[in-house]
C-alpha cells in the first residue's frame, strides 16, 4: 500500500521543514539539558554530606527546564506531527512508558530527597535519581537509534489502524525490541544509547565542575574530573559505533517531488544527508564534535571549569544535525522496517499548513522564551558558585 | 480491528487515575502561587521581617506540591499518544496546538521564574525576587488556560474551528483565533482557576486556625489568615458565579451532560432542579416519567430552565429524548443522526477508494455527498454537514445500545451536586471567617476555627468531583460528537495497560504518602525554621 503524501502546496512543505528545524532545535537543547540527567549518576562522586548537597543543589535548580523541553519536545512534536505522536508512543508503548515513568520519579526526588518524613528515604530518592539518569537516558538514545534503523509496524492512513510488530523476522516487545532485536539494527540503537549516557554524564560533571565552588570543594571537583576521564573512553567507543553505523547502513529515502511518496532503501543515505546543502550538515557536525571534546579536555583533562561552554555548545550542534539528516532531504524520519511504506516521513505525517502556520507564528516567541532562560541563569549566577555557606543557610531554600 | 472492550476500560481507568491524581495539585498551583506572591508583596512593601517568614513557610508547602504536580502532568501529555494513539491523530492538528502553545508560553515562564523564587532570596535584588514570584503565579494560571482551551475543544468542538478533513480522514484545524475564544474553553478555565484560588484559602485559612487552636505562632496565623479570607471570599463567591455561566454553557452545548447532572430522563417545559435526591440508574429509553428515576428527591421547580436555558419556562431536553428524538422541539433520533454518520463514513471510504483505482468523478461525488448540509439554523446561518456527525456512525452498528449515548447517571449526578453542595458551604465558611476577621473576633471563636480545620480536606473532594462530572458527563465521546471513546483508543494488548496501570498507581500511591508525611511535618514544625 503506498500513499500520498499529504503536501499539496510548496508553502505546506517549507512549514514542515521549518517545524522539523525546531524540532531539531529542541532536540539539541534537550540533549545540553540532560547534564541534569548525566550529574544525578555522580552523587557517588560525593563523600560527604556537604559535597552531596552541593550536587544535589546545583543540579536541583537545574531539572525543571530539563523537564519542560523534554515537555515542549513532545508538544510540539505533537503539534506539528501528529501521526508520529500517535505512531511511535502509541506503538512503541514500553519504551516511552519506562522513560515517562523514569521522569515522574525524578520530579519528586529533589524536593522529598532531604525531607523530614519523605517515607521511603534517601536512598530512595537517589535511586530514582540514577534510574531518571541511565534508562531514561539510554532509553531515550535507543529511542532516536530507531529514527534510522527504522520500526516494526505497518500503518493504514485511512482506517488509522496501527499494527506493531508485523514484520515476520521481527520481534515485537511493544518497542523494547530495538534493543534485542540486532537483525534489525538494535546494535546501533543500544550504541545510541550508551552514547547519549556518556554524553550526558560527561556534561553533567562538567557542569557541576562549573557551578560548585572549586576551592571549596576540590576534592570532589578532581573526582568529576576523573569521572570525564574515563567516561571520555565510553563515549569515543559508542561515537565509533554509531559513525559507523550512520555511514554504512542502508538508509530509508523518498523523493519529496515525488506524488507517490515511495520509500526505498538507499545505500549511504546519512552520508548522503551530510553531504547535501553544500555539507553544512556534515561541518556544523564536526565543528560540534570539536568544541564538546575541546570543553572535556579544558575541564576533563586540564584544570579548567569552563568546560561546560564548549561541549555544551557542542552538543547542540549534533543534536541539530542527528535531527536534521534523519528527516529533511528527502528521508523518512520514522521508518517502517515492516512495511517501508507505512514510513513517516515530515510530509506524510504533518498537521495541516493552516496549523503549522498558526503555530509558525507561535514559534516567534521561541527567541524571547530563550531569552528570558538566560538572563534568569545570568542573574542566579552572577552570585557565585555554590558555596557551603549557601548551602547550610536556612534561608536559601536549599535541598 | 476490533478493540478489546475490557482494554478500553483499563485505559479509561489509567487516564482517570492519573488525571484525578494529577488533578489534586494542579488547583493548589495555581492558588498557592498568588498567596504566596500576594504574602511577598506585603513583604517587599513594608519590608517587615514577619511577612517574609510567612512567605517562606507557604513557599516551602507550595514548593513540595508544586515538584508532584510537575512530574504528574506529563504523564498525560504523553498518555495521549501511548494510549489515545488513534484520538491523537484523528484530532491532533487541533489538539496539540494549545499543547504546544502551553509548552512555549507557559511552563517555562513557571520552571524558570520557579527557580528564582525558590533558591534566589540571596541571589537576586528583592523586586527581581518578587516579579520572579509572580511570574511563576502567572505561568502556573496561563497553562492552565491553554490546557482548558484544549479541554473546551473535547466538550465542544465547534465547526466554526475544525473540520472534518476527508483527504487525511481527520479532523483539522480552520480557526485558531475562534478555538482559544471559544465560550466552553473561557468560562471553564475561569471556573477551574477561581475554584485553585478557593482551595488554596482554605487551605491557608484551615492551617492558620490550626495553629489558633493550639495557641502556637498566633501572630503569624492572624496575619496569613487575613490574606486567605479575603482572597477565598472572592474567589468562592467568582466560582459560584462563572459555575453558573459554565453550567449555562454545558446546557447550550452538552445536552445529554446537563441532563445527567440533572438525573432529566423526559425532558420538560419549566424543568426543575433536583436539590437533593437519590437517582436510579435506567435505561432512558424505558422510562416514562422522570419520578420513576429517583428514589426519592427534593426539586426547586424551574430553576433548570432559568439557569440552563435564561427562561422560566424554556424547554430542556432528557436523556430520552435525545436517544429517541422529540420532533416538537426539532430534536433528532439517534438512529437519524446515526445514520447520517455512518452515511459520511461511507463516502470517506468510497471517496479513497475512487482516488486509489484513478476515478476522479467519483471522488468528487463522494466529497460533495461527505460535505453536503444536513441542516442549517435559519437564524444564525449556522450550518451542519453530514462530516460534522461523521462521530455518530459508530452507533449506525446494532450491537451498540442506543442508551450508550449518554453518561450514566448516578456518578456524574453525585458528583456535581456534592460539588455545588461544597461551593455554597465554602462561600459561607469565608462570609463568615471574613466578617470575623474585621470585627477581630476571629482568634477567638474556637468554633469558626474548628470548622475551618475540618474544611481542609473538602474542596479537593469539590474540585475532584467537578472534574469527574465535566468528564464522565462527557461519555461516550473523547471529543463530544466527534471522536467516541470506543474508537480512540491505541489498540493495545490487556496485559500492557493493565501493568502500566499498576506501575503508575505504586508510584503514585508512594508518592502521595510521602507528599503528605512531609507536608505534616512541615505543618507541626511551624513556620519558625521552615526550610
Amino acid at each position: 500500500m503506498t500513499w500520498a503524501p499529504f503536501t499539496v502546496d510548496a508553502t505546506h512543505f517549507y512549514l514542515q521543514v521549518y517545524w522539523w528545524i525546531i524540532v531539531a532545535v529542541l532536540g539539541g537543547l534537550f540533549l545540553l539539558m540532560t547534564f541534569v540527567q548525566g550529574g544525578q549518576t555522580l552523587f557517588h562522586t560525593a563523600k560527604d554530606e556537604t559535597e552531596e548537597r552541593a550536587i544535589l543543589n546545583s543540579l536541583g535548580r537545574k531539572w525543571e527546564l530539563t523537564f519542560t523541553t523534554l515537555v515542549l519536545f513532545g508538544g510540539a512534536l505533537y503539534a506539528a506531527f501528529p501521526l508520529f505522536y500517535s505512531v511511535s508512543f502509541g506503538g512503541a508503548y514500553w519504551v516511552w512508558m519506562l522513560i515517562l515513568f523514569a521522569f515522574v520519579l525524578q520530579a519528586v526526588s529533589y524536593e522529598y530527597m532531604n525531607k523530614k518524613g519523605n517515607l521511603i528515604g534517601k536512598n530512595a530518592y537517589k535511586f530514582f535519581l540514577y534510574f531518571n539518569g541511565v534508562v531514561g537516558m539510554v532509553l531515550i538514545g535507543a529511542a532516536v537509534g530507531t529514527f534510522f534503523t527504522g520500526s516494526n509496524f505497518t500503518y493504514d492512513p485511512v482506517t488509522k489502524v496501527l499494527e506493531w510488530g508485523t514484520a515476520k523476522d521481527g520481534i515485537n516487545l511493544r518497542g523494547l525490541e530495538a534493543a534485542i532485536d540486532f537483525k534489525h539494527g538494535a546494535w546501533f540503537n543500544l550504541a545510541m544509547g550508551v552514547l547519549v549516557f556518556a554524553a550526558a554524564r560527561i556534561l553533567g560533571a562538567l557542569w557541576l565542575i562549573n557551578d560548585i565552588d572549586n576551592n571549596e570543594f576540590p576534592e570532589l571537583i578532581a573526582r568529576l574530573r576523573g569521572v570525564i576521564k574515563r567516561c571520555f573512553i565510553v563515549l569515543l567507543v559508542a561515537l565509533l559505533i554509531v559513525l559507523f553505523g550512520l555511514i554504512t547502513m542502508k538508509g530509508y529515502a523518498y523523493d519529496i517531488h515525488d506524488p507517490s511518496g515511495k520509500v526505498y532503501l538507499e545505500p549511504g543515505k546519512y552520508l548522503h544527508n551530510l553531504l547535501s546543502f553544500g555539507a553544512i550538515p556534515l561541518i556544523l557536525f564536526l565543528a560540534g564534535l570539536v568544541l564538546y571534546v575541546l570543553g572535556v579536555f579544558k575541564s576533563g583533562f586540564g584544570n579548567s571549569n569552563r568546560g561546560i561552554w564548549f561541549s555544551g555548545l557542542g552538543i547542540v550542534l549534533i543534536g541539530i544535525v542527528v535531527f536534521v539528516i534523519a528527516g529533511l532531504f528527502g528521508t523518512p524520519f520514522y521508518p517502517s522496517y515492516a512495511d517501508l511504506q507505512s514510513s513517516l516521513t515530515i510530509q506524510n505525517s504533518s498537521g495541516s499548513k493552516y496549523t503549522l502556520e498558526v503555530m509558525a507564528w507561535v514559534s516567534i516567541a521561541v527567541p524571547f522564551v530563550l531569552g528570558y532562560i538566560i538572563w534568569v541563569w545570568y542573574q542566579m549566577k552572577k552570585a557565585g558558585p555554590i558555596t557551603k555557606e549557601e548551602i547550610a543557610d536556612p534561608e536559601s531554600h536549599a535541598y | 480491528m476490533t478493540l478489546d472492550l475490557n482494554m478500553l476500560e483499563w485505559a479509561r481507568a489509567q487516564f482517570a487515575m492519573t488525571a484525578l491524581f494529577h488533578f489534586f495539585f494542579v488547583p493548589f498551583t495555581l492558588g498557592m502561587s498568588f498567596l504566596v506572591a500576594f504574602f511577598e508583596t506585603i513583604y517587599v512593601k513594608t519590608g517587615k521581617q514577619e511577612w517574609k517568614e510567612i512567605t517562606q513557610f507557604w513557599q516551602t508547602l507550595f514548593g513540595i506540591n508544586f515538584a508532584l504536580g510537575l512530574s504528574t502532568g506529563i504523564i498525560h501529555e504523553f498518555e495521549f499518544g501511548t494510549n489515545w494513539s488513534t484520538y491523537s491523530w484523528v484530532v491532533g492538528d487541533i489538539f496539540g496546538a494549545p499543547l504546544a502553545v502551553e509548552g512555549i508560553i507557559a511552563f517555562f515562564m513557571e520552571a524558570t521564574f520557579a527557580a528564582i523564587s525558590f533558591f534566589g532570596w540571596k541571589r537576586v535584588s528583592k523586586g527581581v525576587h518578587l516579579a520572579s514570584t509572580w511570574l511563576l503565579a502567572i505561568g502556573s494560571n496561563l497553562s492552565a488556560l491553554w490546557i482548558l482551551i484544549a479541554n473546551g475543544f473535547m466538550q465542544h468542538p465547534s465547526n466554526e474551528f475544525m473540520q472534518f478533513d476527508i483527504e487525511t480522514s481527520r479532523a483539522v484545524m480552520t480557526n485558531f483565533w475562534a478555538l482559544i475564544t471559544q465560550p466552553v474553553a473561557q468560562v471553564k478555565f475561569l471556573h477551574t482557576i477561581s475554584a485553585g484560588y478557593t482551595l488554596s484559602s482554605i487551605f491557608v485559612l484551615g492551617i492558620s486556625s490550626f495553629y489558633l487552636l493550639k495557641g502556637k505562632h498566633v501572630d503569624f496565623a492572624k496575619k496569613s489568615a487575613a490574606v486567605a479570607a479575603a482572597f477565598g471570599l472572592v474567589a468562592s463567591i467568582f466560582v459560584a458565579v462563572i459555575g453558573d455561566e459554565h453550567a449555562y454553557e454545558v446546557a447550550n452545548t452538552q445536552p445529554t451532560k446537563i441532563a445527567s447532572m440533572e438525573g432529566l430522563y423526559v425532558g420538560e417545559k419549566g424543568a426543575p432542579i433536583v436539590a437533593v435526591g437519590i437517582p436510579k440508574n435506567l435505561k432512558a429509553t424505558e422510562v416514562t416519567s422522570n419520578d420513576e428515576a429517583f428514589v426519592f428527591k427534593i426539586e426547586l421547580p424551574h430553576m433548570l430552565s432559568i439557569l440552563g436555558k435564561h427562561g422560566f419556562d424554556a424547554y430542556v431536553p432528557g436523556l430520552k429524548d435525545l436517544v429517541e428524538g422529540n420532533p416538537e422541539y426539532g430534536i433528532w433520533p439517534l438512529h437519524k443522526l446515526a445514520q447520517i454518520g455512518q452515511e459520511a463514513r461511507n463516502d470517506l471510504r468510497a471517496y479513497h477508494e475512487a482516488k486509489a483505482r484513478g476515478d476522479e468523478a467519483a471522488a468528487e461525488a463522494a466529497k460533495r455527498d461527505f460535505y453536503s448540509v444536513v441542516w442549517q439554523d435559519e437564524k444564525t446561518g449556522l450550518k451542519i454537514t453530514k462530516a460534522d456527525l461523521i462521530g455518530y456512525g459508530f452507533f449506525a452498528n446494532t450491537n451498540v445500545d442506543p442508551n450508550l449515548i449518554y453518561p450514566p447517571v448516578p456518578p456524574v449526578f453525585y458528583a456535581f451536586h456534592i460539588m455545588v453542595g461544597l461551593g455554597f458551604w465554602f462561600i459561607l465558611l469565608f462570609i463568615w471567617a471574613w466578617l470575623a476577621i474585621v470585627k477581630g473576633s476571629f482568634v477567638e471563636n474556637k468554633l469558626l476555627q474548628k470548622l475551618a480545620v475540618i474544611s481542609v480536606p473538602l474542596p479537593w473532594i469539590a474540585t475532584s468531583f467537578g472534574w469527574m462530572t465535566a468528564e464522565i458527563g462527557r461519555q461516550p465521546w473523547t471529543v463530544f460528537g466527534v471522536l467516541p471513546t470506543a474508537e480512540s483508543a491505541t489498540p493495545l494488548a490487556l496485559a500492557n495497560v493493565q501493568a502500566t496501570f499498576f506501575m503508575f498507581l505504586t508510584a503514585f500511591v508512594i508518592l502521595g504518602i510521602a507528599e503528605l508525611k512531609i507536608l505534616f511535618t512541615v505543618v507541626k514544625h511551624g513556620p519558625k525554621g521552615a526550610h
